[in-house]
């Protein structure tokens, strides 16, 4: 955050503290204005007003703020600053730097300090893209920054901003706040923009995503796929995967930009991020992984107040990369948490609870949240994208809570994780019987075009074929796989391979970690190979047993390791379609 | 100091005073009970009238005329080296008898987040010499690892077992080397049971290195809300200042999680699930995050908590938000105790989520991580075979099946079998794993590399031949 303590518009008087909520009277102040709570200057926004009794919610420990004390308004809403700087970064929920916070505090989080979201002071190379003379409007692009070695920065012509001609226009080394542009409407255009965190910057029109995010994990985009634009759930009970699921999407996704919001969860999991990040490729452009990704961290044991607002402070910052025409993918871990700092603030405000103590607004705020993602025609005619996977955590790992039926009814991809499959090291544990994905269809023609033809038929496959093993499973708990036809055990044989070979896929393998289209249609493809000549020798006299003692098949569950993979999958279908004929 | 004799309302663990003057939030106070002693407590809450008092030691005695002193700070804890080899009540003050504490430093107990840009992502290896825990859920410096288990098992002496055969393999001891250090955090637990981990202590020579918080379960209640705060502000210290290894034991936390509820029940505020606070969740992060490692420091602090899940049911909140925020979780498993099963860890449900960056080629062995894996997915496979068992019978099992139900039976009784008083390097539990594993066949062991399999699989493993 930004803002230098502006002069005050009419200082209030604490009345009452009770944690992170704050009672002041005589404030001049209107609803999410930002203010500065005591003594220290606390950040905290305006959550209720009433005669004359102002309620804030505060965004840092208020331990020791006593009554009596002022209460200072910017008589601004809550902002983010918007500029080249973000990407490579970590702030916490209301976009405080912590790396610069650390060289001012030391390892541990004080309060009443303050930084700018970006560095003022650093110069960064500007190339107008327009001229003198020429007339802009509102959100076009009037020259370039290089940002990170992977990403260009567009400077843009603020959304709020008066369009007009170009009086004056400055190439060369400017920091965020030197006037690098002037308009004949009387705007002075700097690389920084402010924007209020709860408004959704403004677009021309929003469209149907038709290109998939390909997360280079199989299961998701081989079974549950989500699009460009798109929303998506990931629900689980603790340890079943929902972080790593995200990191992985974060790592391997290809999306131009990620915005990585660890909403109440562990301090650990940022600092993994800050420290492995840096070293790992971007598989699209070969670059530091880090040089496209923002992080925005307010960890479970971080202010309550910031944890409720760092999921907008990362949706913002997303629509500005949006906005340059870039896709961005934000992972949101946890929306839960998100969720209980609702609660717990509301319940603070003596609110009329709803389901769960939840206020009755989650819904609305969830939705709110969610609809911002999109694909989109910008302002200046660029597309650009956000797709948001937001992670659940519901307690007892019960599905049916509020947090998770609110958001099951707005997003359109689940990626249901199941303990059991976790407690078996079933990674990732995402249940494939209760996901869905309500893309698949239209990202389909992209998928024919671009990967293969019959890749919706090789996916209808092994649906049909993991169904079955789920009806065939029932019998077998009540008779033992023996009692089963030999086709039915068959069947559950290629299912078997399907989950070890396909659905499962190890995170931690350097090569197993991501496996692009190409890798995950040919794994697909190689069981069913093993399928199909295995029902043949069925039908020819093979016996099951025969069948299950082919020595090739179980190199099915090492494609996922097997770099060179085309040479690996062409060599080992050879073998088991060989090796079966000798069957009959 | 202010001084007054407004109480008006005396409520559960809670006292509300008229005030005057502005009162801090969390600001500290002491009730005078006229010539009977004297009670602490904390602001919970504080307007321009009146406050809000949480009484450490019970509201007990208290009446209206006692007078009220609020002192103008929050609660400190005093720090200094010399707390080791003290014990210490739940509020922190000495009952052994030793001499008087002189602080270095006085420490709010509320403890300030660490910037998760400052940490140092924890992966060094912790030998605890228990296979079930070495093996496939690994511990390492930093981590917050707690115990789930259920009244009358053994999670005592395991935490014992953890806390004297912790080593950090190859570390060079001796020169300039951080040592270790135990913070022990009682929290409503019986005489007994303190006296279980008194006497260990003791016995092993581990108490001179050690700070001991006893607020046992005659003690009140709402002090345990305080408790791990002030040994976990002593750890701090002891970790980020004077660079020792400190492991952090809290037990019970289930116990400080019904002070909590009470303290909100008398407050009516608007219960959460099962009617513990909707912000237990923040309040337990706020003592779990202490555990970590700092970038340029060399003492780290490790985290085992232990709690009794209420009817053996993790889906209990307090469970069930502890899982959420620590990294990962170690059960203690009835059944498995009952078949006499030392330690009875069931490793299917624990995890250890920092595993994987803290084994492996020069940490512990490669092989470790498929070793492990393939463990996972065997043992679970043959306990899921028997249930089957229990209604078809072996007969009706193919050879494959009954192979793993033999597996899982030798995972039991030989690797997850040790008794309290045995360490095992992670050599020896490695080896363990592969004996277990050289009864299958070499095609199921699709989780190791093949290269592992060539290595380290027992040709002749005795028991291979499977009986039907
Ligand atoms: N794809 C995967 N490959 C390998 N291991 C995995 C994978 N997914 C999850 N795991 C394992 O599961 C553990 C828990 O996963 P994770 O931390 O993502 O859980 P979570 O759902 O985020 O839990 P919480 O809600 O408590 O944060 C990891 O530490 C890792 O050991
Ligand atoms: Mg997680």
């Amino acid at each position: 955050m930004s803002q230098a303590k502006e002069k005050t518009i009419e200082d209030g008087i604490i009345k009452r503290v009770s944690g992170p909520v704050v009672s002041a009277a005589g404030l001049d102040a209107k609803m999410n204005d930002m203010v500065y709570v005591g003594d220290e200057g606390l950040m905290g926004e305006v959550i209720r007003i009433k005669d004359d009794l102002t309620t804030i919610q505060v965004y840092e420990e208020t331990s020791g703020v006593s009554p009596g004390e002022p209460v200072e308004n910017t008589g601004e809403p809550l902002s983010v600053d918007l500029g080249p700087g973000m990407l490579n970064s970590i702030y916490d929920g209301v976009q405080r730097p912590l790396a610069v916070l650390e060289g001012q505090l030391g390892a541990f989080l004080d309060r009443g300090v303050d930084a700018p979201g970006i560095d003022l002071e650093k110069k960064w190379g500007f190339k107008p893209t327009v001229k003198k003379g020429d007339e802009v409007n509102p959100g076009d692009i009037i020259g370039t920054v290089q940002e990170t070695e992977s990403i260009e920065h567009k400077v843009m012509i603020p959304p709020n901003f008066v369009g007009g001609k170009v009086v004056r226009i400055q190439k060369g080394e400017h920091t965020v706040v030197d006037e690098i542009c002037e308009l004949d409407s009387g705007e002075k255009i700097t690389m920084r923009q402010k924007w209020p965190v709860r408004s959704p910057r403004p677009t021309k029109q929003k469209h149907t995503p038709t290109i998939p995010l390909v997360t280079g994990q199989r299961i998701l985009d081989g079974l549950f796929p989500i699009a460009k634009g798109g929303t998506a759930a990931i629900p689980g009970p603790f340890g079943s995967g929902k972080t790593v699921t995200q990191h992985q999407l974060a790592k391997w996704s290809d999306a131009d930009i990620i915005v990585y919001v660890g909403c109440g969860e562990r301090g650990n999991e940022m600092t993994e991020v800050i420290e492995v990040f840096p070293e790992l490729e971007d598989p699209k452009t070969g670059k530091a992984l880090m040089s496209r990704t923002c992080l925005i961290a307010n960890t479970s044991n971080m202010p309550v107040a910031a944890r409720e607002s760092c999921v907008y402070t990362g949706v913002t910052i997303a629509e500005y990369y949006r906005d340059m025409g870039y896709d961005v993918a934000v992972m949101a871990d946890s929306t839960s948490r998100w969720a209980e700092a609702m609660r717990e603030i509301s319940s603070r405000l003596e609110e009329m609870p709803g389901e769960e103590g939840y206020p009755a607004y989650l819904s609305a705020r969830l939705s709110a949240f969610y609809e911002r993602a999109g694909l989109f025609t910008n302002l200046n005619e660029t597309a650009g994208s956000i797709s948001i996977v937001g992670a659940v955590s519901p307690p007892g790992g019960d599905f049916s809570e509020p947090v998770t039926q609110n958001t099951l009814r707005i997003v359109k991809t689940f990626w249901a994780l199941d303990a059991s499959l976790a407690e078996r090291r079933h990674f990732p544990a995402i249940n494939w019987n209760e996901s869905y994905s309500l893309y698949r269809n239209q990202l389909d023609p992209w998928l024919r075009e671009n990967v293969e033809d019959d890749w919706p038929d090789v996916r209808q496959w092994a649906v049909t074929t993991l169904a079955e093993e789920a009806k065939l499973q029932e019998i077998v708990q009540l008779v033992g796989k023996d009692a089963l036809p030999e086709d039915q055990q068959l069947t559950l044989e290629v299912a078997r391979y399907l989950r070890e070979g396909f659905l499962q896929q190890n995170a931690y393998h350097d090569v197993d970690t991501y496996s692009e289209p190409g890798k995950t249609y040919l794994t697909f493809k190689a069981i069913q190979t093993f399928n199909d000549e295995a029902f043949k020798a069925l039908s020819g006299g093979a016996s099951i047993e025969q069948i299950q003692a082919i020595e090739a098949v179980p190199r099915l569950n090492r494609i996922g390791t097997a770099s060179e993979y085309g040479e690996f999958i062409e060599q080992l279908e050879k073998e088991i379609t060989d090796q079966l004929k000798e069957l009959y | 100091m202010k001084e007054y004799q407004t109480i008006n309302e005396v409520s559960g663990p809670l006292v509300f005073a008229e005030i005057d003057e502005p009162i801090g939030y969390g600001e500290m106070v002491e009730i005078e009970l006229s010539g009977r002693g004297m009670r602490r407590g904390q602001v919970l809450e504080s307007t321009d009238k009146f406050v809000a008092i949480q009484v450490f030691e019970g509201t007990t005695g208290i009446d209206k005329k006692c007078s009220v002193r609020f002192l103008g700070e929050t609660l400190k804890m005093p720090v200094t080296g010399d707390l080791l080899g003290r014990v210490l009540d739940g509020s922190g003050q000495p009952i052994d008898g030793g001499p008087e504490i002189v602080p270095e430093d006085r420490r709010d107990i509320v403890g300030t987040a660490i910037n998760p840009y400052a940490r140092e992502y924890p992966r060094e290896f912790i030998q605890t010499g228990i296979s079930s825990i070495d093996g496939m859920n690994t511990l390492v410096r930093g981590q917050k690892l707690p115990l789930f288990s259920g009244a009358g098992l053994p999670h005592n002496e395991i935490a014992l077992q953890i806390a004297r055969q912790a080593t950090v393999p190859e570390e060079d001891v001796g020169d300039g080397g951080s040592e270790f250090a135990v913070v022990f955090a009682a929290m409503g637990i019986t005489a007994e049971e303190a006296n279980e981990f008194m006497d260990d202590f003791e016995r092993t020579g581990a108490l001179e290195r050690s700070v001991v918080f006893l607020n046992l379960a005659d003690d009140p209640a709402v002090e345990r809300t305080i408790t791990p705060r002030l040994a976990l502000t002593t750890a701090e210290y002891l970790a980020f200042d004077l660079n020792y290894h400190v492991l952090v034991i809290l037990t019970d936390m289930t116990n400080y999680c019904e002070a909590l509820r009470e303290i909100g029940a008398a407050r009516e505020e608007v219960p959460g699930r099962r009617g513990y606070p909707g912000y237990m969740y923040t309040d337990l992060s706020m003592l779990y995050e202490r555990a970590g490692r700092i970038e340029g420091v060399e003492g780290s602090i490790t985290q085992i908590p232990i709690l009794t899940m209420p009817g053996d049911d993790d889906t209990h909140p307090i469970p069930d938000l502890t899982g959420y925020i620590t990294e990962g979780q170690i059960y203690v498993d009835r059944e498995l105790h009952s078949k006499g099963v030392e330690p009875p860890i069931n490793v299917l449900p624990s995890l250890s989520r920092l595993m994987s960056e803290g084994i492996g080629e020069g940490l512990t062995r490669n092989d470790h991580s498929n070793v492990s894996d393939q463990l996972y997915a065997g043992y679970a496979e043959g306990r899921d075979l028997r249930a089957l068992v229990n209604i078809v019978g072996r007969e009706a099992l193919s050879e494959r099946d009954n192979t793993y139900l033999d597996f899982a039976d030798r995972f039991e009784r030989e690797f997850i079998q040790q008794g309290y008083e045995t360490g095992r390097t992670i050599v020896e539990t490695l080896s363990a794993g592969w004996n277990l594993l050289s009864m299958l066949p070499k095609t199921e062991l699709n989780r190791i590399d093949e290269s592992y399999i060539e290595k380290y699989y027992e040709e002749n493993s005795e028991s291979s031949e499977v009986e039907g």
